[in-house]
Order: C-alpha cells, then structure tokens, then sequence
C-alpha cells in the first residue's frame, strides 16, 4: 500500500520532474536572464519580481559570463531566455547569434529588448526573428501629440501608447485602461509574415528619427507602420517577445504617472505592468497554449477505428482539445473547429460541435470518391498555438460482392435472356425430335 | 516383297517416330527452360527490371490474401493520393498462373518463396510456349516442321529477351496462350470438332486474362475467317472454329474485370463482331442453296444479297455512329498507334517516352529473329504448296505481325512464334526435297535417307511427318462433311495422292515423276551442309544473346574494366535505405519508371508508377522535376511528398538516368502544365547541360538534384554519360537536402526540407557597411558600458 502511495505520488511528480518546455507541460520554468550590468537586476525587479512569484526560477548572469552556455550535453539548461542586454557585441561563452536562434528553433520562449543604440547582435537576433528595427542606430521613436506628459519639457520620446492588440489571448481578458509609457527605438514588420503580431503599435502621427540631430531628410518609419512591441510565434510554437524599450520593464515607468498629451485624464500609475505581465504570461505559455489528443474516427454504430473506409460510408469523428491554463490543462471551447475530409482539396469540410468538456465531434458520410484521404484539422487563431492534425485514411470502393444484386430497371434484361434461354431450348427439341 | 518389307518396317518406324519426336519435344522444353537460366547463373535469382516487380508484388498479395481479396485489393500505396484499384486494372492471368504453381508446390510439401516461383514461370512457360508451337505448325505442315518450329522457337532471341528467369511479366505466359489458342483455333477448323471450338475458347480467356495484346487474336482470326469467305473456302470447320470463339470467347472476356465492357464497346473487337454477322449471311446462303434448285437459288441469291447488303450498311452505319460519338473515336491510344505509327509521338508523350514502344531499326530484326528473317519467305512459299486453311492462317499471321512488329519493337514478340513457325516450315520442306533428291540417287539405299545427311533428327522428322500424316488423314477426312467442301476437299486429294505415292513406292509411274524432281546430289549435299551450317549460326547467336544481350537484371549492373569486374547494386542499395530510413507512410516522388520498384522494394507509397494510367499526375510530377526549386518544393509539398528519388548516371556513365529522360518529363509536364515550355530548357534546339544550357535547364529541380555536389566527385564536374563539363558547378539547395546518396552516385535521395520555423526579416541592406560601422559601434558600446542606464 506505502509502494503504491509512493509510485501515485512519483507518477503526480513527474510533470514537474521533468520541468522543461514540453507537451505535457508547457509552461517555462528555468529562465536565463542575460544582462548587460547587474544594476538592471535592480532597476527592473518588479518584472523579476513578477516572473519569480508566478514559480520562475531565474538565473541572472551578466551578458558576456565568459562561462555562459545554453546547453549541456545536448540538453538545454534553461526553457527561456531573456536579453535585456541591448548593447552587448558578443555573448560570453559558447553562446551567440546561431546558439540563440537554436535554442528558440528547438522550442524555447524568448524575450529580447533593445534600446536605442541597439547592438548589432541584437539587431540581428530580432531580424532573424522577422523584425527589422530603424536602421539608423541612434533612432528613437517620437511623437508629438500621444507623448507622456512630464515636467521637463523634454523631446516627446517618451510615449504614452494605447495601441494594443485585440486579443485576449496575448493581453489577458482585462483590458488595459491605462496607457503604456514606452522610451526607445521603434521596428517595422514585413506585412507578408504571418507569424509576427504587433503588439503594441505606435500612433499615427510618430516617427523614428536621431532626437539629437536636425531632421534633415523625411523619417524612413512613420506612423502606424513604426511597431513599438512586437511578438512572434514560431512553427514550432516557440514564442518570442521583441520590445524595442528596455526601459518598458523597469520600475521607474511600473510606478510612473502617465497623462497622455491632449487628454485631461492623469492616471496615477502606468499601464506598463499590467502590459508586461500579462504580455509575459503568454511569451512563457500560460496561456494559449492548446494541444489536441484522442483523435479517433470510426463508422457510425462501431466502436473500433478501421483501416480503411469504404466509399460512401458514414463515419463518426472526434478530437479532444485542451487549453493550458499555466497549472493544468482545461477544455478549450470555440465554435469554429474545422475537420476536412481531404485529397488534394477538402471534399467535406464541417464545423466540429462541442460538448463544452474539451471533446469536439461530428459526423458525416465519406464522398462517393476513392483514394486516400486525410483528416485534417487546422486550427490557427490569433494568439493561440496552431494545431495542425492530420491521419491518413484510405477509402476503397465497393467489393465485388457489395453492389446491388437484383436491379429493377434491369429487369426487362433479365427478362429477355431467360425468354431467350427457353425459346432456344424449346426451338432446339423441335428442330431434333419433331421430323 | 518390296511392299510388305516396306509396311512392317514402316509401322515399327512410326512407334520408334513417336517415341523420338516426344523425347526430341522433351530436350526442345529443357532446352528452352535452360536457355533462360543465364540471368540466374551470371547474376542471382531476382525479379528483373520495371513491371516484374509489380507482378511480384501482386502475386505476393495474391498468395497471402487469397483470390478474393486479390480481386477487390485497392492499393494505397501507389499514384497518392488516387491510390490504384489493382483488382480491376491488372490482367490478372500471370498472377493468378504463377499463384498457382506456387500453391500446388506448397501443397505438396514443396516449400519454395514466392520470389523462386516467380523467376521460374517465364522459363516454363517459354517450353510450353515450344510445344505448343510444334502443335500449330503440326496442324499446319506436319511434325516435321513442328519439331523444327519448337526448336526454333525455344531458343528465338526475341522471345528470350521477354521470358528470361526473373523476366516475370505478362508476355511470358502470353505468348503461350497466343500460340495455344492459334493452335486450337487451326485444329479446331481442320478437324471442325466443337469440343477444340469450346477450349479454343478456354484458351482465349486464358489469353485475355494474361495480355492485352489478346486484341491480336481477337482482330486476326475475323481476318483470316475473312480471307476464307472471300477466297471460297467457306465450310461448316470454319463456321465451328469461328462463331463458338466469339461468342464464348466475348462472354468470357468480359468476365475479367480489366476488359468487363470493353470486350463489346471498343473498336478493337468491333471487325469479329462484323464478321461474325458476314459468316452468318454467308452461312445462310449456302443452306439456302441447299435447299433450293439451282434456278431458284439464282434468284434467292439475288434476294438475299440485297436484303443483306441494306442489313450490312445499317450496320456499318451503327458502328460509324458508335465509334464517332466517342471522343478518341473508341480507339484506346496504344491502339491507334498501331495503326498510324506517328499518332503516339505526335498526341501521346507518355506512350512515345517509352523505348519499347518505338519503331524498331533494321539490325534489330537481325538481332532479335536473326536467320528466321531469310528463311520466313521460303516458308510463306512453303505455304502455298498447297495451300490449306490452315497455311493460309500462318500466312496472314506472318504478314500482320510483320507490320505491327515494324511499329513498336515490343510487337517483335509477336512477330517471333510466326517467323518460327515459317522458318520451322522452310527448314522441313528443304530438307525435304534435298534428302529426298539425295536417297534417289543413291542406289540400294532406300530407308536409310538420314545417312547421306547431317541432321539426323529433322530428316528422320520429316520422313516421319510424311507418314504420320497419312495414316492419320483418312479418319479425320470422315468425320467432315463432305457436302460442303470444295475447294479445300481438292487440296485434301492432292495431298492424299501424294501421300500414296510414298506409301506404294511400288507405283514406277510415280517415281519416275520424283526423279524427274530431284536436284543434282552433290547440290543436295551442299546445300543440307549449308543448311545445317545456318541452323548452328542461328543456335551460337541465340546462345549468346541469351547470355550476353538480354539476361541482365537492369537492377544490378556490371560493367567490365582493366581492373576486372565492376558490379553496380545501387538500386538495391537506395531501396533498402528507403525501407530501413524512412517511416511507413512516407511518400517517396521519382520519375514514374521508379514507381514500382520503390513499391516492390523498399515497400513506401509512391506517386507515380509504370502504371500509367493518369497521366495529369504524372505530369504534375514531371513539371516537379522540371520547375526550380522552391515551386517543386510546394508542388511536393502539397502531394505530401517527404522524399525525391533521382537516379543519375553522371559518375558512372549509365546512360539511362533521369537526365536523359528529362526531355520527356518536360513534355508530358508541358503537356498538362503549359507554363513548362520545351524550348526554355533547349539551347538551339540541343539538349544540352554544360555551360551553355539556358538557365531554366541550370536551375530546374533535376538537374539540381543531380548535380548536387557532383563537383566534389572530381573536381571539374565531368559527366561522363553526356560526356561533358556541366553548366552550374557549385549551388546550394534551399528546399531539400540531401540524405542518401549510393556508393556509385546512381540514386541519389533527398529530403524536403520542413517550412522554415522563423520567417526572417530583410536582410541587412548593405553588410559592408554594417561592417564599416562596427568600429564605431564598439566603441559606442564601451561608451555606454559606462553608463548604460543615463
């Protein structure tokens, strides 16, 4: 009985055993913090704060640690990374440009934040990521009518920003009321590229240019094109934060007041933290994260899932889909699940319905077309991993044996050769025995 | 005292004739068998090239599964996603044959695989195929010829390049059921027996169950029975051997489920069904004729003509109406390139693309029939001393398949039983006259003819055909009814005078007329020597081509050098790193002459195979091939391709790889797809793939996959199959890469690579000047470093 006891409770434990990113569990745990001074652990602990109290283990380490490294033995020693390091050339160690975008390729979360004066590391590093920030390295986005308003008169680089994106999923259900102070460079998207949302975009009437230097020539980013925050997801699901402030995430702007310039109403603190957090919980997967299990199909009235199915047949098909809620896995509910039934194009495309416990379900009657199908479920919506299920499944046509046997309209056929059979038959006694 | 010495000696020498001609038709089946054997002793016992593995895949299924589910067996394996309904598209008379034996050995404890008898239906069917060619032309001429006939055949290059061990396709036992069926349809009209009509029946669906070439039978026997009616030969034989083979025979083939109703709806059973009904009309007229008094019948004929001249034109006026409402006017495209030999290159890539299927060259006939091609006009002249029904069916058999042979070299095949049969009818009848000339002129020597010749077989043989024949005649001559028989009734006579005047040796009369007919002796002699001389040329050419020319597997290669012996298994190499490398359901593209190999062999779904029966798939793989790089990689892609297959002969020099068949995968993609164009890959008309090849060549996926890293090899990149430099040397691969490539280069994998996990942003704009800044940069930085957070 003690054994048993032991065995349920190793068997609970094993999630959290084996705590990096996977299916099961795909919530970050050890993070590596890569700094560019120790100072910013300080100035920027209310985020640390934030991360270490949701159950994060951090492990600070200065940007160029000469005993820097990401893996050991092939194993990764950290689910995430985060760089706010953005004027460092050259990691310590055996990290760089490749061992960062590996480590994002095999399915870790990343969060990079640059500044004004980026390096070109981290320029890189965004831009392999599908983000291109302005070129000119002293650039920092400016805006004259939704800038913070402050005591100093000051150049309007910092910017109170509202320009979030719709989506609960990535800010939370909670909207943001209070706008976001946001002091450095800006970076554009390539519209073509799917996997990068803006998440914080800047108004538009901002513009990207040195604040230091006479604007001599028109701004190469202006308006809403100039991205403030951005995230990506990757293929693989790895998803990447890409902040062009650092200052975005430290407690000076946490704490600040902000009033937006033309508007009457003073909050007494920032929306940054709300922002970051939320912003941070969906970077690390806590949420909008789905996995499908128990895909099964089968004929209607069967229980067991066949080999291949006949043309014509109808069939029952179901999948199950979770969400990860940052502890455990609860049952996704939508409207919009699709199933195709799909050879080289959808010959069925239905709308799953649920029961509202995670099981999504339909049924339907396999076309009267041959080959070998697939069941293909695609399910990309904002925010949320992509699911992308597909089983293979041939369709054969009738056996020899299963066609009608007796058809009615044949009936004249079947007629007219019996009659031929006896008029031969009796022709040919006539023709032999009547002389 | 002549006589009686003569009869005694005679009928011992007709039982000691027997038992030889059956042990010399029992060395002509070994020998057959044997001579096959090469590719099993040079090599080993595989199934050799392209469609043998098919047949041997389905033949596995066979044997596992049962009929049954043979039958209604879809496969999911092959043309994906289509997949391929293999019981109703496969003729399934080899299978079902060769499941058969296999059965039957199992069954009485023989334990053989499957692969064993596989390899070893083709030889057996080949001695059957002799004896059945010694039964057709024993009908037609006589034993003698029969036994020359088989033992030309059992040993025809032509024949043997199809029907090598491990050459397990449909010919192999086709050509049996060809001859076979050939055979009960001549027995049958000289005998006018119904139980030969109903196994010529039997004999016709074996036929149409192995091959589609049954479509020659079922086009040359109407044409014969044509040739009969119009020449007068009209007799109840030929109606018996005729009416019950279409009827039966119709029925029959419909039952196999590739033909089903094509056997009554295309045009290539179209001219039995018009001669079953002119066979009719004649038929009726001469029971009309019967009936009536001469004067009466004048009119009746007058009546009956026009009455079936309107039914004949309504007829034709049907048929006309049938075959112009279908679209390729109810020709099927092999078909018609039968008749127009241009029709295939000019509408048919796929049908051209294929070797087999081109016009042969002259020194192909030499090659494949070799001395058969001079003696088959002696025979046809053979046959028209006298000429019966049945020599006049050899005759046409001759003429037609001498014109298909000239239209696709597969159609040798067909053209090799008949030259057989007519040189096997020219060689008897020479030695014939010349031993005959040769036992006048010696004195005193009266039986013993064989002394004065060499071969000793053919003219004991011949002698013996002579006698046999005529103690076998005069029973058959009963049962025939003698009422409607002219013409063909004459010939019987004068054969039946002939034969007497050997019987009675006595007649002085007759003798003295073959004396006039003798050739001089010493003629006689030499030119048996000759004779014997061409025979044993014929017997060393077949030898060696049985054991050079056409006993290589074609999946393993060998090639001989100053250093010895180079053997090339690469093919067997790739297909077992497929099996071993890749998942189950992985999807493996390659040139469709790859499909059922990879099937067969490595056991993974392909898209396209020698099946050809899509050709809008097989086109999308062939725009594949010829489209650059990232479009061949979304056309993949959406075939759920994970793996390209290429075979690629550059390294080794093996001419038949996917470079030189490219041309055609451009023309069958262009054909469908029409943004490939055959010109944008030609340089002045010249296919070419060194430096001046136009960049679309240079950048389509084959060469791409082919030459990849080929430069490595050697260092200049020198192909040494197109014998040159290539164009592009050095280029990189962005949407697959490469993951097995054999010891000799032949077949070279590769993967597609999975879509990029990030998609990246633009490139820096100018790296020089990022470069250019990295100073300043730096130094920045350490600037800041100081004070990172103002």
């Amino acid at each position: 009985m003690a054994k048993l006891w032991i065995f349920v409770t190793l068997v609970s434990l094993l999630p959290f055993l084996g705590s990096s990113f996977s299916s099961e569990n795909p919530t970050d745990r050890r993070i590596l913090v890569l700094l560019d001074d120790f100072a910013i652990k300080s100035s920027h602990s209310i985020f640390f704060k934030s991360l270490q109290t949701r159950g994060f283990e951090l492990d600070f380490k200065l940007a160029d640690d000469p005993k820097l490294s990401l893996q050991r033995y092939g194993q990764y020693l950290y689910d995430g990374l985060i760089l706010f390091s953005p004027t460092i050339e050259r990691f310590g160690g055996s990290v760089d440009l490749a061992a960062v975008l590996d480590f994002v390729d095999s399915g870790h979360d990343l969060i990079v934040a640059a500044d004004a004066s980026a390096s070109d590391l981290i320029r890189d590093i965004a831009t392999e990521c599908g983000v291109e920030f302005d070129e000119d390295p002293a650039a920092m986005v400016i805006d004259h009518t939704s800038y913070a308003v402050s005591k100093t008169e000051g150049d309007h680089t910092l910017i109170a920003s509202d320009g979030f994106i719709q989506s609960d999923v990535i800010l939370g259900s909670k909207i943001i009321e209070v706008p976001v102070l946001f002091q450095g460079v800006g970076h554009t998207l390539n519209p073509t590229n799917n996997l990068v949302l803006k998440v914080l975009a800047a108004s538009p009437s901002a513009y990207s240019v040195n604040p230091k230097s006479k604007l001599s020539t028109p701004p190469s980013l202006t308006g809403s094109a100039i991205s403030l925050v951005s995230v990506v997801q990757a293929r693989n699901n790895a998803r990447i934060l890409i902040s062009g402030s650092l200052a975005l995430f430290s407690n000076q702007l946490f704490r600040s007041g902000v009033e937006k310039a033309g508007s009457s109403t003073k909050f007494e603190k920032s929306g940054n933290e709300q922002f970051v957090t939320e912003l941070s919980k969906w970077v690390f997967h806590e949420r909008g994260h789905l996995k499908a299990v128990n895909v099964r199909h089968n004929k209607v009235g069967e229980t067991g899932e066949p080999a291949i199915y006949r043309i014509n047949d109808d069939l029952e098909y179901s999948v199950e889909i979770y969400e990860w809620s940052g502890t455990s896995w609860v049952p996704y509910i939508a409207d919009d699940v699709q199933v195709q039934f799909y050879m080289m194009s959808p010959y069925v495309l239905k709308t799953l319905s649920t029961d509202q416990k995670g099981r999504y379900f339909t049924s339907f009657k396999v076309p009267d077309v041959y080959g070998v199908f697939q069941f293909k479920v695609e399910y990309q919506r904002l925010g949320y991993t992509s699911l992308s299920l597909s089983k293979q499944i041939p369709v054969r046509p009738f056996k020899h044996n299963e066609y009608e046997r007796f058809i009615t309209t044949a009936f004249p056929y079947y007629g007219s050769s019996f009659s031929m059979m006896a008029g031969f038959f009796i022709f040919t006694i006539t023709y032999l025995y009547n002389k | 005292m002549e006589v009686s010495e003569n009869g005694k000696g005679s009928s011992l020498r007709f039982a000691f004739g027997n038992v030889l001609s059956f042990f010399i038709l029992l060395l002509i089946g070994v020998l057959a068998f044997s001579i096959r054997l090469f590719s099993v002793i040079k090599y080993e016992s595989v199934i050799h090239e392209f469609d043998p593995y098919f047949n041997y895949r389905v033949t596995q299924f066979l044997t596992k599964k049962g009929i049954y589910e043979f039958w209604n067996w879809f496969d999911d394996r092959t043309w994906y996603p289509l997949g391929r309904v293999i019981g109703g598209t496969v003729y399934p008379g080899l299978t079902l044959t060769a499941g058969s034996i296999w059965w039957l050995l199992n069954s009485l404890n023989i334990p053989l695989t499957v692969e064993t008898v596989c390899v070893f239906t083709a030889p057996i069917f080949s001695a059957n195929a002799a004896w059945a060619t010694y039964l057709l032309t024993k009908e037609v001429k006589g034993t003698g010829a029969g036994l020359a006939a088989a033992a030309l055949l059992s040993m025809v290059p032509s024949y043997i390049s199809r029907s090598v061990a491990g050459s397990y396709d449909n010919e192999a036992v086709a050509i049996f059921a060809l001859i076979f069926t050939f055979y009960l349809y001549v027995k049958t009209l000289n005998t006018g027996s119904l139980f030969y009509a109903t196994l010529n029946a039997l004999s016709y669906f074996y036929m149409v169950c192995s091959w589609g070439g049954y479509t020659f039978i079922i086009n040359l026997i109407p044409m014969h029975v044509l040739l009969c009616i119009v020449t007068g030969r009209y007799s109840a034989r030929l109606y018996i051997a005729y009416a019950p083979l279409i009827v039966l025979g119709t029925l029959l083939a419909s039952l196999v489920p590739v033909v089903g109703f094509n056997a009554v709806m295309t045009s290539e059973h179209f001219a039995s069904f018009l001669v079953f009904i002119i066979i009719h009309v004649v038929a009726f007229v001469y029971y009309i004729k019967g009936l009536l008094s001469p004067k009466m019948f004048k009119v009746a004929v007058a009546l009956v003509l026009s009455v079936g001249m309107v039914v004949c034109c309504a007829m034709v006026a049907v048929l006309v109406a049938l075959v112009a409402s279908s679209p390729t006017m109810g020709w099927s495209g092999r078909s018609l390139s039968l008749l127009d030999p241009t029709y295939a290159s000019k509408y048919i890539p796929i049908i051209a693309s294929v070797s087999e299927h081109q016009p042969p060259t002259w020194p192909s006939y030499f090659m494949d029939i070799n001395v058969l091609a001079f003696l088959v006009p002696a025979g046809i002249i053979a046959c028209f001393l006298p000429l019966s029904d049945a020599s006049s069916f050899v005759v046409l058999y001759i003429v037609t398949s001498v014109y298909f042979s000239g239209v696709m070299v597969r159609l040798m095949l067909v053209l090799a039983p008949a030259a057989c049969i007519l040189s096997g009818i020219a060689l008897s009848e020479a030695f014939d006259v010349l031993t005959r000339s040769v036992k006048f002129q010696l004195p005193g020597v009266s039986g013993n003819s064989q002394s004065g010749a060499g071969d000793t077989t053919s003219t004991i043989a011949v002698t013996q055909s002579e006698v046999v024949k005529t103690e076998k005649q005069p029973p058959t001559d009963k049962t025939e009814d003698t009422v409607k028989e002219r013409t063909s009734r004459k010939n019987k006579k004068k054969e039946k005078e002939k034969e007497k005047e050997h019987v009675e040796k006595a007649s002085l009369k007759s003798q003295m007329q073959k004396r006039l007919l003798v050739l001089p002796l010493e003629a006689s002699i030499i030119s048996i020597l000759l004779l014997v001389l061409l025979g044993a040329f014929y017997v060393v050419h077949c030898v060696w081509a049985a054991a050079e020319a056409y006993s290589a597997p074609s999946i393993v290669l060998t090639s001989y050098s100053h250093d010895g012996l180079h053997v090339f298994d690469d093919f067997r190499e790739a297909y077992a790193w497929l099996s071993h490398n890749t998942e189950v359901d992985d999807k493996v593209a390659s040139w469709w002459d790859y499909g059922y190999q990879t099937t067969a062999m490595a056991n993974r779904t392909v898209i396209v195979d020698n099946n050809t029966w899509n050709n809008t798939h097989i086109a999308t793989v062939g725009t594949a091939m010829s489209s650059p790089e990232k479009a061949a990689w979304e056309i993949f892609n959406s075939l759920d391709v994970k793996y390209v297959l290429v075979v690629f002969g550059g390294l080794v020099g093996y001419p038949s790889d996917d470079i030189n068949k490219f041309l055609w995968m451009v023309r069958i993609g262009g054909g469908v797809f029409p943004h490939i164009k055959e010109p944008d890959y030609l340089r002045d008309g010249q296919y070419r793939i060194d430096s001046q090849a136009t960049s679309t060549m240079l950048n389509c996926l084959m060469y791409k996959l082919s030459y990849y890293r080929f430069v490595e090899t050697d260092g200049k990149g020198f192909d040494k199959v197109r014998g040159t430099e290539i164009g592009k040397k050095y280029f990189k691969l962005n949407y697959f890469e490469e993951v097995f490539t054999t010891h000799h280069w032949m077949v070279r994998i590769y993967k597609l690579k999975p879509p990029k996990n990030r998609i990246k942003g633009k490139a820096k704009k100018s790296k020089s000047s990022s470069k250019g800044s990295m100073t300043t940069s730096l130094k920045r930085s350490a600037r800041r470093k100081r004070n990172p957070w103002h």
